[in-house]
């Protein structure tokens, strides 16, 4: 075993143990900040296996963005503060749809690289991405703002309701 | 652990072993100096009735420290979200624009883009999400 394995052994089962302190555990604003080890393992992955900018946005968008943005769906829901006993439900059916989907994906990509290598010597670094995306991946990045574009303009419509009326209120004081 | 793999590994996984090196310096101190500090302090064990009460300016609290957040929040963070994406492909755009075969129509694809983009803080802007009373 190379140093690149045991990382790799280590790093997943720091990845898996913090995902599974995710789904059991009972308070709702740990389960967020377990996430944020899990992810951060996960980026240890993509270090370890050379994509040294994948690894970083992971860091970047997923530890930072995304556990925020989660954070902020916990904050705007009741007091979750404490174990929340009363949002518990019935195991199996995620336990199904999460372990198919899993052990579905682990076959697909077992099945699609076998024992194909793949050389570890080219670094993914900033350069090599942007040469790749700019010279042949340009129609899916712009198409790519516009669904970011979408997604916002959505997130504002769902969130504010009064915002997709013809007139928009006169401000209000105060709280709401 | 990471000073004996030092010599193992070369090149790329060695430069990130520095950073891993003093990622464990950190640990280590941070360990050293509370190890220290509880063992250098006077202990007092008994928890006498307030003593682990939140304090502020002497009054007593009232009420849970839990409050319900605003929905106005979430499109902020969300907002966050949005460009955290968007300066991510900035990176790889920036390291490669001005090499000879790029160019000018590179610069065109990235304005595009962040074109599309302040469309949706003009829309936000506009339907007076960004207004805060």
């Amino acid at each position: 075993m190379t140093v690149s394995d045991v990382l790799l052994l280590g790093l997943g089962a720091v990845a898996v143990g913090a995902a599974l302190l995710v789904v059991t555990t009972r308070h709702l604003v740990r389960a967020g900040l377990y996430l944020v080890v899990a992810l951060g393992a996960v980026a240890g992955i993509y270090l370890v296996l050379a994509a040294e900018l994948v690894a970083w946005v992971q860091v970047l968008i997923y530890v930072g963005a995304v556990v925020v943005l989660l954070l902020f769906a916990v904050m705007l829901t009741r007091a979750p503060i404490g174990p929340s006993e009363d949002l518990d439900r019935p195991g199996w059916p995620a336990l199904l749809v999460g372990g198919g989907s899993g052990l579905g994906l682990a076959a697909l990509l077992v099945d699609a690289y076998r024992w194909s290598t793949v050389d570890r010597d080219q670094v993914g670094d900033a350069q090599r991405l942007g040469t790749e995306i700019f010279r042949s991946w340009v129609l899916p990045f712009e198409v790519l703002s516009v669904l970011l574009l979408a997604a916002l303009v959505g997130a504002i419509v769902v969130s504010r309701p009064e915002v997709g009326r013809a007139r928009p209120r006169p401000p209000d004081r105060g709280e709401r | 652990m990471v000073g004996s793999t030092l010599p193992v590994v070369g090149g790329y996984l060695g430069s990130y072993a520095t950073l891993g090196l003093l990622l464990l310096v950190g640990l280590v101190f941070f360990g050293v100096a509370f190890g220290a500090n509880r063992l250098l302090r006077p202990a007092r064990p008994a928890s006498p009735e307030g003593k682990f009460a939140t304090y502020e300016c002497g009054l007593d609290p009232v009420g849970g420290d839990w409050a319900q957040a605003q929905i106005r929040y979430y499109v902020y963070a969300y907002l966050y979200v949005l460009f955290a994406v968007e300066s991510v492909f900035l990176f790889p755009w920036a390291v490669i624009f001005d090499r000879p075969d790029f160019g000018m129509v590179t610069v065109v694809e990235m304005a595009v883009f962040v074109g599309v983009l302040a469309l949706g803080i003009l829309y936000a802007w506009r339907k007076r999400v960004l207004s805060w009373t």
